[in-house]
Protein backbone atom coordinates (compact mmCIF):
# COMPACT_ATOMS: atom_id res chain seq x y z
CA UNK A 1 0.00 0.00 0.00
CA UNK A 2 1.35 3.42 -0.78
CA UNK A 3 0.62 6.44 1.40
CA UNK A 4 -1.93 7.92 -0.99
CA UNK A 5 -3.93 4.67 -0.99
CA UNK A 6 -3.86 4.68 2.80
CA UNK A 7 -4.98 8.31 2.93
CA UNK A 8 -7.83 7.52 0.51
CA UNK A 9 -8.99 4.66 2.76
CA UNK A 10 -9.04 7.08 5.70
CA UNK A 11 -10.83 9.85 3.80
CA UNK A 12 -13.54 7.44 2.55
CA UNK A 13 -14.46 6.96 6.21
CA UNK A 14 -13.99 10.52 7.49
CA UNK A 15 -17.35 12.26 7.74
CA UNK A 16 -17.39 15.96 6.86
CA UNK A 17 -17.27 17.03 10.49
CA UNK A 18 -14.44 14.66 11.47
CA UNK A 19 -11.53 16.87 12.48
CA UNK A 20 -8.17 15.70 11.15
CA UNK A 21 -4.91 16.98 12.60
CA UNK A 22 -2.10 16.07 10.23
CA UNK A 23 1.59 15.85 11.09
CA UNK A 24 4.28 17.70 9.20
CA UNK A 25 6.35 16.24 6.37
CA UNK A 26 5.18 14.51 3.23
CA UNK A 27 1.98 13.14 4.80
CA UNK A 28 0.50 16.62 5.18
CA UNK A 29 1.28 17.47 1.58
CA UNK A 30 -0.20 14.15 0.45
CA UNK A 31 -3.38 14.76 2.43
CA UNK A 32 -3.60 18.29 0.99
CA UNK A 33 -3.25 16.81 -2.51
CA UNK A 34 -5.63 13.85 -1.97
CA UNK A 35 -8.43 15.69 -0.17
CA UNK A 36 -8.08 19.22 1.08
CA UNK A 37 -11.01 20.26 3.30
CA UNK A 38 -11.62 22.91 6.00
CA UNK A 39 -11.68 20.22 8.72
CA UNK A 40 -8.04 19.33 8.03
CA UNK A 41 -5.31 21.01 10.06
CA UNK A 42 -1.89 20.92 8.43
CA UNK A 43 0.92 21.21 10.96
CA UNK A 44 3.80 22.28 8.76
CA UNK A 45 6.49 22.69 11.45
CA UNK A 46 6.87 21.52 15.06
CA UNK A 47 7.57 17.88 14.27
CA UNK A 48 6.29 15.48 16.90
CA UNK A 49 3.49 17.73 18.18
CA UNK A 50 0.55 16.66 16.00
CA UNK A 51 -0.72 14.20 18.59
CA UNK A 52 -0.57 16.80 21.37
CA UNK A 53 -2.61 19.21 19.22
CA UNK A 54 -5.15 16.43 18.61
CA UNK A 55 -5.28 15.66 22.34
CA UNK A 56 -5.93 19.29 23.29
CA UNK A 57 -8.62 19.49 20.62
CA UNK A 58 -10.29 16.22 21.65
CA UNK A 59 -10.45 17.44 25.27
CA UNK A 60 -11.80 20.84 24.22
CA UNK A 61 -14.45 19.39 21.89
CA UNK A 62 -15.50 16.07 23.45
CA UNK A 63 -18.46 15.67 21.09
CA UNK A 64 -16.38 15.92 17.92
CA UNK A 65 -14.51 13.05 16.32
CA UNK A 66 -10.79 13.88 16.20
CA UNK A 67 -8.32 11.93 14.05
CA UNK A 68 -4.58 12.51 14.20
CA UNK A 69 -2.90 11.48 10.96
CA UNK A 70 0.69 10.80 11.91
CA UNK A 71 3.91 9.31 10.58
CA UNK A 72 6.48 7.05 12.21
CA UNK A 73 9.08 9.82 12.50
CA UNK A 74 6.58 12.08 14.24
CA UNK A 75 5.40 9.37 16.65
CA UNK A 76 8.98 8.51 17.58
CA UNK A 77 9.85 12.16 18.17
CA UNK A 78 6.76 12.84 20.28
CA UNK A 79 6.46 9.46 21.94
CA UNK A 80 5.80 11.09 25.31
CA UNK A 81 2.37 12.16 24.06
CA UNK A 82 1.24 8.52 23.67
CA UNK A 83 1.39 8.41 27.47
CA UNK A 84 -0.58 11.65 27.80
CA UNK A 85 -3.24 10.38 25.40
CA UNK A 86 -3.56 7.13 27.35
CA UNK A 87 -3.70 9.02 30.65
CA UNK A 88 -6.38 11.48 29.52
CA UNK A 89 -8.13 8.70 27.53
CA UNK A 90 -10.40 10.82 25.31
CA UNK A 91 -13.04 8.56 23.75
CA UNK A 92 -13.19 10.83 20.69
CA UNK A 93 -9.55 10.50 19.59
CA UNK A 94 -8.23 8.10 16.95
CA UNK A 95 -4.54 7.94 16.05
CA UNK A 96 -3.86 6.84 12.48
CA UNK A 97 -0.18 6.21 11.76
CA UNK A 98 1.36 5.66 8.33
CA UNK A 99 4.63 3.85 8.93
CA UNK A 100 7.16 3.71 6.08
CA UNK A 101 10.19 3.41 8.37
CA UNK A 102 11.71 6.49 6.78
CA UNK A 103 11.95 10.26 7.11
CA UNK A 104 10.48 10.90 3.66
CA UNK A 105 10.71 14.68 3.50
CA UNK A 106 14.40 14.84 4.40
CA UNK A 107 15.64 12.31 1.87
CA UNK A 108 14.37 8.91 3.01
CA UNK A 109 16.74 8.28 5.91
CA UNK A 110 15.73 5.31 8.06
CA UNK A 111 13.75 5.69 11.25
CA UNK A 112 13.79 3.03 13.97
CA UNK A 113 10.15 1.97 13.61
CA UNK A 114 11.35 -1.27 12.02
CA UNK A 115 12.66 -2.26 15.45
CA UNK A 116 10.02 -0.53 17.58
CA UNK A 117 6.38 -1.50 17.10
CA UNK A 118 4.65 1.81 17.62
CA UNK A 119 1.14 0.39 18.06
CA UNK A 120 2.51 -1.87 20.81
CA UNK A 121 3.99 1.17 22.56
CA UNK A 122 0.58 2.87 22.40
CA UNK A 123 -1.13 -0.25 23.74
CA UNK A 124 1.41 -0.57 26.57
CA UNK A 125 0.78 3.09 27.47
CA UNK A 126 -2.94 2.33 27.76
CA UNK A 127 -4.70 3.04 24.45
CA UNK A 128 -7.99 1.12 24.36
CA UNK A 129 -7.14 -0.69 21.11
CA UNK A 130 -4.36 -1.05 18.55
CA UNK A 131 -4.23 -2.39 14.99
CA UNK A 132 -1.35 -3.05 12.57
CA UNK A 133 -2.09 -3.70 8.89
CA UNK A 134 -0.24 -3.73 5.59
CA UNK A 135 -2.78 -3.72 2.72
CA UNK A 136 -5.49 -1.20 1.73
CA UNK A 137 -8.39 -3.60 2.42
CA UNK A 138 -7.14 -4.69 5.85
CA UNK A 139 -6.20 -1.07 6.68
CA UNK A 140 -9.74 0.00 5.75
CA UNK A 141 -11.24 -2.82 7.82
CA UNK A 142 -9.09 -1.83 10.81
CA UNK A 143 -10.25 1.80 10.48
CA UNK A 144 -13.88 0.58 10.41
CA UNK A 145 -13.36 -1.41 13.59
CA UNK A 146 -11.49 1.36 15.36
CA UNK A 147 -14.02 4.07 14.44
CA UNK A 148 -16.83 1.83 15.75
CA UNK A 149 -15.13 1.69 19.16
CA UNK A 150 -14.32 4.34 21.75
CA UNK A 151 -10.86 5.86 21.52
CA UNK A 152 -8.10 6.34 22.14
CA UNK A 153 -7.24 3.85 19.46
CA UNK A 154 -4.25 3.51 17.14
CA UNK A 155 -4.42 2.14 13.60
CA UNK A 156 -0.98 1.69 12.08
CA UNK A 157 -0.65 0.99 8.40
CA UNK A 158 2.73 -0.02 7.04
CA UNK A 159 3.24 1.81 3.74
CA UNK A 160 5.85 1.85 1.00
CA UNK A 161 8.67 4.34 1.28
CA UNK A 162 9.57 6.75 -1.49
CA UNK A 163 7.83 9.91 -2.57
CA UNK A 164 4.88 10.03 -4.94
CA UNK A 165 4.84 12.33 -7.96
CA UNK A 166 2.61 15.40 -8.26
CA UNK A 167 2.39 16.17 -4.54
CA UNK A 168 1.54 19.84 -3.91
CA UNK A 169 2.67 22.11 -1.10
CA UNK A 170 0.12 23.33 1.41
CA UNK A 171 -0.86 26.75 0.10
CA UNK A 172 -2.66 29.01 2.59
CA UNK A 173 -0.52 30.88 5.13
CA UNK A 174 -0.24 29.31 8.59
CA UNK A 175 -2.54 31.88 10.29
CA UNK A 176 -5.11 31.27 7.54
CA UNK A 177 -4.85 27.48 8.03
CA UNK A 178 -5.39 27.95 11.76
CA UNK A 179 -8.43 30.18 11.27
CA UNK A 180 -10.09 27.90 8.73
CA UNK A 181 -9.65 24.89 10.99
CA UNK A 182 -10.68 26.61 14.26
CA UNK A 183 -13.93 27.74 12.61
CA UNK A 184 -14.73 24.13 11.66
CA UNK A 185 -13.68 22.79 15.04
CA UNK A 186 -16.07 25.13 16.85
CA UNK A 187 -19.11 24.57 14.58
CA UNK B 1 18.37 32.62 46.75
CA UNK B 2 14.79 33.26 45.79
CA UNK B 3 13.87 29.57 45.68
CA UNK B 4 11.92 28.26 48.65
CA UNK B 5 10.95 31.57 50.29
CA UNK B 6 8.35 31.21 53.01
CA UNK B 7 5.20 33.31 52.86
CA UNK B 8 1.62 33.22 51.73
CA UNK B 9 1.03 31.67 48.33
CA UNK B 10 -0.86 33.80 45.88
CA UNK B 11 -1.80 30.69 43.88
CA UNK B 12 -5.49 30.65 44.92
CA UNK B 13 -5.82 34.34 43.98
CA UNK B 14 -4.08 33.70 40.67
CA UNK B 15 -6.29 30.71 39.80
CA UNK B 16 -9.38 32.71 40.71
CA UNK B 17 -8.13 35.55 38.44
CA UNK B 18 -7.44 33.10 35.61
CA UNK B 19 -10.96 31.72 35.83
CA UNK B 20 -12.50 35.20 36.06
CA UNK B 21 -10.56 36.18 32.94
CA UNK B 22 -11.95 33.14 31.11
CA UNK B 23 -8.97 30.79 31.02
CA UNK B 24 -10.40 27.28 30.78
CA UNK B 25 -7.65 24.96 29.56
CA UNK B 26 -4.61 24.25 31.71
CA UNK B 27 -1.60 22.07 30.99
CA UNK B 28 2.01 22.04 32.04
CA UNK B 29 5.03 20.52 33.68
CA UNK B 30 5.66 21.55 37.30
CA UNK B 31 8.38 23.57 39.01
CA UNK B 32 8.93 23.91 42.76
CA UNK B 33 8.37 27.66 42.36
CA UNK B 34 4.92 26.84 40.93
CA UNK B 35 3.92 24.07 43.30
CA UNK B 36 1.06 26.05 44.83
CA UNK B 37 -0.29 26.85 41.40
CA UNK B 38 -0.09 23.23 40.23
CA UNK B 39 -1.80 21.84 43.34
CA UNK B 40 -4.52 24.52 43.25
CA UNK B 41 -5.27 23.80 39.60
CA UNK B 42 -5.04 20.04 40.02
CA UNK B 43 -7.50 20.04 42.93
CA UNK B 44 -9.98 22.36 41.21
CA UNK B 45 -12.81 20.29 39.71
CA UNK B 46 -13.67 23.10 37.26
CA UNK B 47 -10.11 23.51 36.00
CA UNK B 48 -9.15 20.30 34.25
CA UNK B 49 -5.34 20.35 34.48
CA UNK B 50 -3.40 18.13 32.08
CA UNK B 51 -0.19 16.92 33.68
CA UNK B 52 2.02 16.88 30.59
CA UNK B 53 5.37 15.12 30.34
CA UNK B 54 7.19 17.71 28.21
CA UNK B 55 6.63 21.43 27.99
CA UNK B 56 6.52 21.53 24.18
CA UNK B 57 3.79 18.88 24.25
CA UNK B 58 1.80 21.03 26.69
CA UNK B 59 2.13 23.91 24.22
CA UNK B 60 0.84 21.63 21.46
CA UNK B 61 -2.16 20.72 23.64
CA UNK B 62 -2.83 24.43 24.17
CA UNK B 63 -2.89 24.94 20.39
CA UNK B 64 -5.45 22.14 20.00
CA UNK B 65 -7.51 23.55 22.86
CA UNK B 66 -7.47 26.96 21.17
CA UNK B 67 -8.81 25.38 17.97
CA UNK B 68 -11.58 23.89 20.11
CA UNK B 69 -12.53 27.34 21.44
CA UNK B 70 -10.70 27.31 24.78
CA UNK B 71 -8.51 29.98 26.32
CA UNK B 72 -5.33 28.09 27.21
CA UNK B 73 -2.63 28.50 29.83
CA UNK B 74 0.60 26.49 30.02
CA UNK B 75 2.82 26.44 33.10
CA UNK B 76 6.47 25.49 33.00
CA UNK B 77 9.88 25.94 34.56
CA UNK B 78 12.22 28.14 32.53
CA UNK B 79 14.26 25.03 31.69
CA UNK B 80 11.15 23.98 29.76
CA UNK B 81 11.32 27.19 27.75
CA UNK B 82 14.48 25.74 26.25
CA UNK B 83 12.62 22.54 25.41
CA UNK B 84 9.82 24.59 23.85
CA UNK B 85 11.70 26.99 21.57
CA UNK B 86 10.70 25.17 18.36
CA UNK B 87 7.08 24.64 19.46
CA UNK B 88 6.86 28.39 20.03
CA UNK B 89 8.78 29.36 16.87
CA UNK B 90 7.16 27.03 14.36
CA UNK B 91 3.73 26.41 15.93
CA UNK B 92 2.29 28.94 18.40
CA UNK B 93 3.77 32.11 16.93
CA UNK B 94 3.65 30.97 13.28
CA UNK B 95 -0.04 30.01 13.42
CA UNK B 96 -0.90 33.07 15.56
CA UNK B 97 -2.20 31.15 18.58
CA UNK B 98 -2.89 33.16 21.76
CA UNK B 99 -1.44 31.23 24.71
CA UNK B 100 -0.59 32.29 28.24
CA UNK B 101 2.77 30.94 29.38
CA UNK B 102 3.39 31.00 33.12
CA UNK B 103 7.13 30.48 33.46
CA UNK B 104 9.02 30.13 36.73
CA UNK B 105 12.29 32.02 37.07
CA UNK B 106 14.85 29.60 38.38
CA UNK B 107 18.36 31.06 38.44
CA UNK B 108 17.17 34.62 39.00
CA UNK B 109 20.10 36.84 39.89
CA UNK B 110 22.58 33.99 39.39
CA UNK B 111 21.74 32.58 42.80
CA UNK B 112 20.48 29.02 42.40
CA UNK B 113 21.59 25.46 41.67
CA UNK B 114 24.18 25.25 38.85
CA UNK B 115 21.80 23.80 36.27
CA UNK B 116 19.59 26.90 36.53
CA UNK B 117 22.18 29.68 36.32
CA UNK B 118 22.56 30.15 32.56
CA UNK B 119 18.87 29.67 31.74
CA UNK B 120 18.00 32.13 34.52
CA UNK B 121 20.17 34.67 32.71
CA UNK B 122 19.04 34.00 29.12
CA UNK B 123 15.32 33.40 29.68
CA UNK B 124 14.11 36.95 28.99
CA UNK B 125 16.47 37.37 25.99
CA UNK B 126 15.00 34.14 24.54
CA UNK B 127 11.46 35.51 24.99
CA UNK B 128 12.57 38.78 23.37
CA UNK B 129 14.08 36.89 20.41
CA UNK B 130 10.79 35.01 20.02
CA UNK B 131 9.02 38.42 20.17
CA UNK B 132 6.88 37.13 23.05
CA UNK B 133 5.64 39.94 25.32
CA UNK B 134 6.44 39.25 28.97
CA UNK B 135 6.08 40.69 32.44
CA UNK B 136 7.28 39.60 35.84
CA UNK B 137 4.42 38.60 38.13
CA UNK B 138 4.42 40.56 41.38
CA UNK B 139 2.62 39.97 44.67
CA UNK B 140 2.65 43.72 45.32
CA UNK B 141 -0.28 44.12 42.94
CA UNK B 142 -3.54 42.16 42.70
CA UNK B 143 -3.41 39.16 40.37
CA UNK B 144 -6.43 39.98 38.21
CA UNK B 145 -5.04 43.10 36.47
CA UNK B 146 -1.82 41.21 35.69
CA UNK B 147 -3.80 38.32 34.17
CA UNK B 148 -6.04 40.76 32.32
CA UNK B 149 -2.97 42.42 30.77
CA UNK B 150 -1.74 39.01 29.59
CA UNK B 151 -5.12 38.01 28.18
CA UNK B 152 -5.73 41.28 26.37
CA UNK B 153 -2.20 41.32 24.95
CA UNK B 154 -2.30 37.73 23.67
CA UNK B 155 -5.74 38.16 22.09
CA UNK B 156 -4.88 41.53 20.51
CA UNK B 157 -1.56 40.29 19.12
CA UNK B 158 -2.72 36.69 18.43
CA UNK B 159 0.50 35.52 19.99
CA UNK B 160 1.79 33.82 23.13
CA UNK B 161 2.42 36.02 26.17
CA UNK B 162 4.53 35.13 29.20
CA UNK B 163 4.15 35.88 32.89
CA UNK B 164 7.44 35.20 34.65
CA UNK B 165 7.14 33.95 38.21
CA UNK B 166 9.96 34.65 40.69
CA UNK B 167 10.30 32.58 43.87
CA UNK B 168 8.00 33.06 46.82
CA UNK B 169 4.75 33.96 45.06
CA UNK B 170 3.12 30.74 43.88
CA UNK B 171 4.82 28.11 46.03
Amino acid sequence: MNKLEAIEELMKRAAGDTLIVCCNGMIGRELFTAKNRPSNFYMIGSMGLGLSIGLGLALAQPNKKVVVLDGDGNVLMGMNVLASVASEAPKNLWHVVLDNQTHSSTGGQRTISGQVKLEQVALACGYRSAYRTTAPDTFGAALDRAFAEAGPSIVLGTVESGNLKGIARVEPSPPELAEIFAKEAQK
Amino acid sequence: MSHGKAGPSFAPELVSALKTAGFNFFAGVPCSLLKGLVSTLDQDPDAHYVSATREDSAIGMAVGAHFGGKLPMVLLQNSGLGVSVNALASLSTMYAIPTLLVISWRGEGGNDAPEHILMGEIMTPILDLLKIPHRVLTSKEPMLPQITWAKETMLAKKYPVALIVPGGILE
